[in-house]
Protein backbone atom coordinates (compact mmCIF):
# COMPACT_ATOMS: atom_id res chain seq x y z
CA UNK A 1 0.00 0.00 0.00
CA UNK A 2 1.41 3.33 -1.04
CA UNK A 3 0.94 6.48 1.02
CA UNK A 4 -1.24 7.95 -1.73
CA UNK A 5 -3.71 5.10 -1.15
CA UNK A 6 -3.54 5.43 2.63
CA UNK A 7 -4.66 9.04 2.09
CA UNK A 8 -7.90 7.72 0.51
CA UNK A 9 -8.85 5.29 3.29
CA UNK A 10 -11.13 6.02 6.22
CA UNK A 11 -12.64 3.94 9.01
CA UNK A 12 -16.12 2.75 8.05
CA UNK A 13 -17.24 0.97 11.22
CA UNK A 14 -20.95 1.67 11.68
CA UNK A 15 -21.45 4.74 13.86
CA UNK A 16 -17.77 5.72 13.73
CA UNK A 17 -18.10 9.03 11.92
CA UNK A 18 -15.75 11.51 13.53
CA UNK A 19 -11.97 11.59 14.01
CA UNK A 20 -11.85 8.48 11.80
CA UNK A 21 -9.33 9.84 9.28
CA UNK A 22 -6.44 9.40 8.76
CA UNK A 23 -5.97 5.88 10.06
CA UNK A 24 -2.83 5.67 12.20
CA UNK A 25 -0.08 3.35 11.03
CA UNK A 26 1.62 0.83 13.31
CA UNK A 27 4.32 -1.85 12.98
CA UNK A 28 5.01 -0.92 9.38
CA UNK A 29 7.59 -2.50 7.10
CA UNK A 30 8.51 -0.22 4.21
CA UNK A 31 9.94 -0.91 0.78
CA UNK A 32 10.87 1.50 -1.99
CA UNK A 33 9.76 0.53 -5.50
CA UNK A 34 10.82 3.00 -8.14
CA UNK A 35 8.36 4.31 -10.70
CA UNK A 36 8.84 6.85 -13.48
CA UNK A 37 8.53 10.48 -12.37
CA UNK A 38 5.47 12.13 -13.93
CA UNK A 39 5.21 15.73 -12.65
CA UNK A 40 2.04 16.46 -14.62
CA UNK A 41 0.13 13.59 -13.02
CA UNK A 42 1.51 14.41 -9.58
CA UNK A 43 0.37 18.04 -9.89
CA UNK A 44 -3.12 16.95 -10.96
CA UNK A 45 -3.35 14.67 -7.94
CA UNK A 46 -2.27 17.29 -5.40
CA UNK A 47 -5.70 18.97 -5.03
CA UNK A 48 -7.24 15.55 -4.28
CA UNK A 49 -4.81 14.85 -1.46
CA UNK A 50 -5.59 15.68 2.17
CA UNK A 51 -2.27 17.37 2.90
CA UNK A 52 -2.58 17.49 6.69
CA UNK A 53 -3.42 13.80 6.86
CA UNK A 54 -0.53 13.01 4.52
CA UNK A 55 1.99 14.99 6.61
CA UNK A 56 0.92 13.48 9.92
CA UNK A 57 1.06 9.98 8.41
CA UNK A 58 4.49 10.57 6.87
CA UNK A 59 5.71 11.81 10.27
CA UNK A 60 4.40 8.64 11.93
CA UNK A 61 6.64 6.49 9.76
CA UNK A 62 9.67 8.73 10.21
CA UNK A 63 9.46 10.87 7.07
CA UNK A 64 9.98 14.49 8.11
CA UNK A 65 11.24 16.12 4.91
CA UNK A 66 7.90 17.66 3.92
CA UNK A 67 6.55 21.12 4.80
CA UNK A 68 3.56 21.41 7.15
CA UNK A 69 1.63 23.29 4.46
CA UNK A 70 1.68 22.79 0.72
CA UNK A 71 4.03 25.52 -0.62
CA UNK A 72 2.61 28.11 -2.98
CA UNK A 73 5.49 27.78 -5.40
CA UNK A 74 6.20 24.21 -6.34
CA UNK A 75 9.59 23.38 -7.85
CA UNK A 76 10.90 20.15 -9.32
CA UNK A 77 12.93 19.17 -6.27
CA UNK A 78 9.83 19.37 -4.13
CA UNK A 79 7.83 17.27 -6.61
CA UNK A 80 10.59 14.64 -6.80
CA UNK A 81 10.66 14.30 -3.03
CA UNK A 82 6.86 14.09 -3.00
CA UNK A 83 6.93 11.48 -5.78
CA UNK A 84 9.31 9.38 -3.69
CA UNK A 85 7.11 9.53 -0.60
CA UNK A 86 3.65 9.28 -2.21
CA UNK A 87 4.28 6.88 -5.08
CA UNK A 88 7.46 4.92 -4.34
CA UNK A 89 7.13 4.22 -0.62
CA UNK A 90 5.18 1.00 -0.06
CA UNK A 91 3.88 -0.22 3.27
CA UNK A 92 4.30 -3.97 2.89
CA UNK A 93 3.18 -5.08 6.37
CA UNK A 94 1.57 -3.41 9.33
CA UNK A 95 -1.79 -2.19 10.48
CA UNK A 96 -3.98 0.89 10.34
CA UNK A 97 -5.84 1.87 13.49
CA UNK A 98 -8.81 4.22 13.77
CA UNK A 99 -8.16 7.07 16.25
CA UNK A 100 -11.83 7.12 17.20
CA UNK A 101 -13.02 3.51 17.56
CA UNK A 102 -9.63 1.70 17.59
CA UNK A 103 -10.69 -0.69 14.84
CA UNK A 104 -7.61 -2.29 13.25
CA UNK A 105 -7.23 -2.82 9.52
CA UNK A 106 -4.33 -5.13 8.61
CA UNK A 107 -1.88 -4.60 5.75
CA UNK A 108 -0.41 -7.84 4.44
CA UNK A 109 1.96 -8.26 1.52
CA UNK A 110 1.33 -4.67 0.59
CA UNK A 111 -2.48 -4.94 0.47
CA UNK A 112 -4.74 -3.20 3.00
CA UNK A 113 -7.80 -5.13 4.14
CA UNK A 114 -10.82 -2.91 4.86
CA UNK A 115 -13.32 -5.75 5.40
CA UNK A 116 -15.26 -5.41 8.62
CA UNK A 117 -17.95 -7.85 9.49
CA UNK A 118 -17.49 -11.25 11.02
CA UNK A 119 -18.71 -13.14 8.02
CA UNK A 120 -16.09 -11.49 5.83
CA UNK A 121 -13.38 -12.03 8.43
CA UNK A 122 -14.29 -15.70 8.72
CA UNK A 123 -14.01 -16.14 5.00
CA UNK A 124 -10.56 -14.68 5.03
CA UNK A 125 -9.52 -17.01 7.83
CA UNK A 126 -10.81 -19.95 5.81
CA UNK A 127 -8.82 -18.88 2.79
CA UNK A 128 -5.68 -18.52 4.87
CA UNK A 129 -6.23 -21.96 6.35
CA UNK A 130 -6.57 -23.39 2.84
CA UNK A 131 -3.38 -21.70 1.72
CA UNK A 132 -1.53 -23.12 4.71
CA UNK A 133 -2.89 -26.60 4.03
CA UNK A 134 -1.77 -26.34 0.42
CA UNK A 135 1.67 -25.16 1.50
CA UNK A 136 1.98 -28.12 3.85
CA UNK A 137 0.96 -30.50 1.08
CA UNK A 138 3.66 -29.05 -1.16
CA UNK B 1 -4.86 -3.50 -31.14
CA UNK B 2 -3.13 -3.76 -27.78
CA UNK B 3 -2.44 -7.36 -26.68
CA UNK B 4 -4.43 -8.79 -23.78
CA UNK B 5 -2.43 -8.65 -20.52
CA UNK B 6 -0.13 -11.58 -19.96
CA UNK B 7 -1.74 -13.93 -17.42
CA UNK B 8 0.76 -16.80 -17.56
CA UNK B 9 1.69 -16.31 -13.90
CA UNK B 10 -1.79 -17.49 -12.83
CA UNK B 11 -2.05 -21.24 -12.21
CA UNK B 12 -5.10 -23.49 -12.51
CA UNK B 13 -5.03 -23.67 -8.69
CA UNK B 14 -5.38 -19.90 -8.57
CA UNK B 15 -8.49 -20.14 -10.73
CA UNK B 16 -10.14 -22.16 -7.98
CA UNK B 17 -10.15 -18.94 -5.95
CA UNK B 18 -10.43 -16.15 -8.50
CA UNK B 19 -12.72 -15.58 -11.48
CA UNK B 20 -10.95 -16.56 -14.70
CA UNK B 21 -11.13 -13.94 -17.47
CA UNK B 22 -13.81 -14.90 -20.00
CA UNK B 23 -15.85 -13.31 -22.79
CA UNK B 24 -17.23 -10.66 -20.46
CA UNK B 25 -13.70 -9.59 -19.47
CA UNK B 26 -12.64 -9.35 -23.11
CA UNK B 27 -15.73 -7.33 -24.01
CA UNK B 28 -14.69 -4.91 -21.27
CA UNK B 29 -11.20 -4.62 -22.77
CA UNK B 30 -12.71 -3.96 -26.22
CA UNK B 31 -14.96 -1.19 -24.87
CA UNK B 32 -12.03 0.55 -23.15
CA UNK B 33 -9.81 0.24 -26.17
CA UNK B 34 -12.49 1.65 -28.48
CA UNK B 35 -12.80 4.65 -26.18
CA UNK B 36 -9.10 5.32 -25.74
CA UNK B 37 -9.04 8.68 -27.55
CA UNK B 38 -12.08 9.86 -25.58
CA UNK B 39 -10.52 8.65 -22.32
CA UNK B 40 -7.16 10.29 -22.96
CA UNK B 41 -8.37 13.58 -24.42
CA UNK B 42 -11.80 14.26 -22.92
CA UNK B 43 -11.67 12.49 -19.56
CA UNK B 44 -7.90 12.96 -19.02
CA UNK B 45 -8.11 10.75 -15.93
CA UNK B 46 -6.29 11.28 -12.66
CA UNK B 47 -7.98 8.55 -10.58
CA UNK B 48 -9.35 5.26 -11.96
CA UNK B 49 -11.20 2.73 -9.83
CA UNK B 50 -12.19 -0.83 -10.65
CA UNK B 51 -14.63 -2.66 -8.39
CA UNK B 52 -14.24 -6.45 -8.23
CA UNK B 53 -10.97 -6.59 -10.14
CA UNK B 54 -10.59 -10.41 -10.01
CA UNK B 55 -7.33 -11.23 -11.83
CA UNK B 56 -6.70 -7.52 -12.44
CA UNK B 57 -6.88 -8.02 -16.20
CA UNK B 58 -9.12 -4.98 -16.88
CA UNK B 59 -7.19 -2.44 -14.79
CA UNK B 60 -3.83 -3.70 -16.06
CA UNK B 61 -5.12 -3.25 -19.60
CA UNK B 62 -6.42 0.23 -18.74
CA UNK B 63 -2.96 1.06 -17.36
CA UNK B 64 -1.40 -0.11 -20.62
CA UNK B 65 -3.85 1.99 -22.64
CA UNK B 66 -3.35 5.17 -20.62
CA UNK B 67 0.39 4.73 -20.04
CA UNK B 68 1.91 3.40 -16.85
CA UNK B 69 2.22 5.92 -14.04
CA UNK B 70 0.00 8.52 -15.72
CA UNK B 71 -2.99 7.87 -13.42
CA UNK B 72 -3.77 6.32 -10.06
CA UNK B 73 -5.24 2.86 -10.72
CA UNK B 74 -7.18 1.61 -7.71
CA UNK B 75 -8.68 -1.89 -7.60
CA UNK B 76 -10.95 -3.39 -4.99
CA UNK B 77 -12.16 -6.94 -4.48
CA UNK B 78 -13.89 -8.59 -1.55
CA UNK B 79 -11.75 -11.68 -2.20
CA UNK B 80 -8.21 -11.38 -0.74
CA UNK B 81 -7.00 -13.95 -3.27
CA UNK B 82 -8.21 -11.68 -6.05
CA UNK B 83 -6.47 -8.54 -4.76
CA UNK B 84 -3.22 -10.52 -4.38
CA UNK B 85 -3.48 -11.80 -7.97
CA UNK B 86 -4.50 -8.35 -9.24
CA UNK B 87 -1.19 -6.97 -7.95
CA UNK B 88 0.75 -9.86 -9.50
CA UNK B 89 -0.94 -9.39 -12.87
CA UNK B 90 0.02 -5.72 -12.89
CA UNK B 91 3.64 -6.52 -12.01
CA UNK B 92 3.77 -9.26 -14.68
CA UNK B 93 2.77 -6.61 -17.23
CA UNK B 94 4.95 -3.79 -15.87
CA UNK B 95 1.98 -1.74 -14.68
CA UNK B 96 1.68 -0.03 -11.30
CA UNK B 97 -1.66 -0.29 -9.56
CA UNK B 98 -2.96 -0.38 -6.00
CA UNK B 99 -5.31 -3.08 -4.69
CA UNK B 100 -7.52 -2.87 -1.62
CA UNK B 101 -9.44 -5.80 -0.12
CA UNK B 102 -12.90 -4.47 0.62
CA UNK B 103 -16.60 -4.79 -0.14
CA UNK B 104 -17.30 -2.60 -3.22
CA UNK B 105 -15.96 0.79 -2.08
CA UNK B 106 -16.14 0.48 1.72
CA UNK B 107 -13.47 2.65 3.36
CA UNK B 108 -12.87 4.66 0.16
CA UNK B 109 -15.83 6.99 0.56
CA UNK B 110 -16.11 9.82 1.43
CA UNK B 111 -12.47 10.40 0.46
CA UNK B 112 -13.12 9.50 -3.18
CA UNK B 113 -16.35 11.51 -3.34
CA UNK B 114 -16.63 12.94 -6.89
CA UNK B 115 -12.96 12.19 -7.53
CA UNK B 116 -13.08 9.10 -9.75
CA UNK B 117 -12.58 9.78 -13.45
CA UNK B 118 -12.88 6.23 -14.80
CA UNK B 119 -14.98 3.72 -12.87
CA UNK B 120 -15.14 0.09 -14.07
CA UNK B 121 -17.35 -2.69 -12.76
CA UNK B 122 -17.78 -6.20 -14.13
CA UNK B 123 -20.28 -7.26 -11.46
CA UNK B 124 -21.71 -10.59 -10.37
CA UNK B 125 -24.56 -10.52 -12.93
CA UNK B 126 -25.87 -14.09 -13.20
CA UNK B 127 -29.48 -14.62 -12.09
CA UNK B 128 -29.40 -16.73 -8.90
CA UNK B 129 -31.19 -16.97 -5.57
CA UNK B 130 -30.53 -14.14 -3.11
CA UNK B 131 -28.64 -16.48 -0.76
CA UNK B 132 -26.01 -17.20 -3.41
CA UNK B 133 -24.99 -13.51 -3.49
CA UNK B 134 -23.36 -13.97 -0.08
CA UNK B 135 -21.91 -17.40 -0.85
CA UNK B 136 -18.87 -18.52 1.12
CA UNK B 137 -17.35 -19.67 -2.15
CA UNK B 138 -15.41 -16.86 -3.80
CA UNK B 139 -15.96 -18.08 -7.35
CA UNK B 140 -19.71 -18.37 -6.84
CA UNK B 141 -19.69 -14.94 -5.25
CA UNK B 142 -17.88 -13.54 -8.30
CA UNK B 143 -20.85 -14.35 -10.57
CA UNK B 144 -23.95 -14.79 -8.37
CA UNK B 145 -26.09 -11.69 -8.85
CA UNK B 146 -29.31 -12.69 -7.08
CA UNK B 147 -32.76 -11.66 -8.34
CA UNK B 148 -32.48 -10.59 -12.02
CA UNK B 149 -28.73 -10.66 -11.37
CA UNK B 150 -29.25 -7.13 -10.07
CA UNK B 151 -28.61 -7.29 -6.33
CA UNK B 152 -24.95 -6.24 -6.37
CA UNK B 153 -25.41 -3.96 -9.39
CA UNK B 154 -28.19 -2.09 -7.58
CA UNK B 155 -25.95 -1.54 -4.56
CA UNK B 156 -23.30 -0.07 -6.84
CA UNK B 157 -25.45 2.44 -8.76
CA UNK B 158 -25.77 5.06 -5.97
CA UNK B 159 -22.07 4.60 -5.20
CA UNK B 160 -21.26 5.43 -8.82
CA UNK B 161 -23.05 8.74 -8.31
CA UNK B 162 -20.98 9.39 -5.18
CA UNK B 163 -17.70 8.48 -6.86
CA UNK B 164 -17.82 9.95 -10.34
CA UNK B 165 -16.08 13.27 -10.99
CA UNK B 166 -17.76 15.96 -13.10
CA UNK B 167 -16.23 14.63 -16.32
CA UNK B 168 -15.93 11.02 -15.12
CA UNK B 169 -17.21 7.95 -16.92
CA UNK B 170 -18.62 4.69 -15.55
CA UNK B 171 -18.41 1.41 -17.47
CA UNK B 172 -20.72 -1.36 -16.29
CA UNK B 173 -21.03 -4.84 -17.75
CA UNK B 174 -24.56 -6.30 -17.75
CA UNK B 175 -26.53 -9.04 -19.51
CA UNK B 176 -30.09 -8.92 -20.91
CA UNK B 177 -31.46 -10.61 -17.77
CA UNK B 178 -30.29 -7.60 -15.72
CA UNK B 179 -32.75 -5.36 -17.65
CA UNK B 180 -30.22 -2.86 -19.01
CA UNK B 181 -32.98 -0.43 -20.11
CA UNK B 182 -34.24 -0.19 -16.55
CA UNK B 183 -30.72 0.42 -15.20
CA UNK B 184 -30.19 3.25 -17.70
CA UNK B 185 -33.59 4.79 -16.91
CA UNK B 186 -32.85 4.69 -13.21
CA UNK B 187 -29.44 6.33 -13.66
CA UNK B 188 -31.07 9.11 -15.66
CA UNK B 189 -34.04 9.52 -13.34
CA UNK B 190 -32.11 9.45 -10.05
CA UNK B 191 -28.76 10.98 -10.98
CA UNK B 192 -29.20 12.59 -14.42
CA UNK B 193 -26.51 10.34 -15.86
CA UNK B 194 -26.39 10.14 -19.65
CA UNK B 195 -25.85 6.67 -21.05
CA UNK B 196 -25.12 4.61 -24.13
CA UNK B 197 -24.33 1.03 -24.99
CA UNK B 198 -20.59 1.07 -25.51
CA UNK B 199 -20.20 -2.53 -26.70
CA UNK B 200 -22.25 -5.72 -26.90
CA UNK B 201 -21.75 -9.34 -27.82
CA UNK B 202 -23.64 -12.60 -27.87
CA UNK B 203 -21.90 -15.19 -25.69
CA UNK B 204 -23.82 -18.42 -26.12
CA UNK B 205 -27.41 -17.58 -25.24
CA UNK B 206 -26.37 -14.63 -23.12
CA UNK B 207 -26.25 -11.12 -24.56
CA UNK B 208 -23.63 -9.02 -22.80
CA UNK B 209 -23.43 -5.23 -22.86
CA UNK B 210 -21.00 -2.62 -21.64
CA UNK B 211 -23.10 0.32 -20.48
CA UNK B 212 -21.37 3.66 -20.31
CA UNK B 213 -22.61 6.47 -18.02
CA UNK B 214 -21.49 10.06 -17.58
CA UNK B 215 -22.86 13.17 -15.91
CA UNK B 216 -25.22 15.45 -17.78
CA UNK B 217 -23.11 18.57 -18.39
CA UNK B 218 -25.91 20.98 -19.31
Amino acid sequence: MRLVVHNMLQCHVKGCDSNNFPLRLFDVELEIHEIEFNPQFLQSLLPKLDWNAFISTANQIGITSLPQALPEEIDEDFLKNLHRILFETHIMQGKMVCSNCSHEYPIKEGIPNMLLNEEEAEEEAEVEAEVETEAEED
Amino acid sequence: MLPTPNLDHITSNDYENVYEPAEDTFLFLDALENDIEFLKNDVNPCICLEIGSGTGCVSTFLGQLLGDGSTLLLCTDINPFATAITVKTAIRNSIHLDAITTNLTSGLLPRLYHKVDILCFNPPYVVTSSEDVNSKNFIERAWAGGIYGREVIDRMLPLANDLLSSNGVFYLLVISDNKPDEICERMWRDYKFQFKISASRLAGREKQFILKFWRNQT
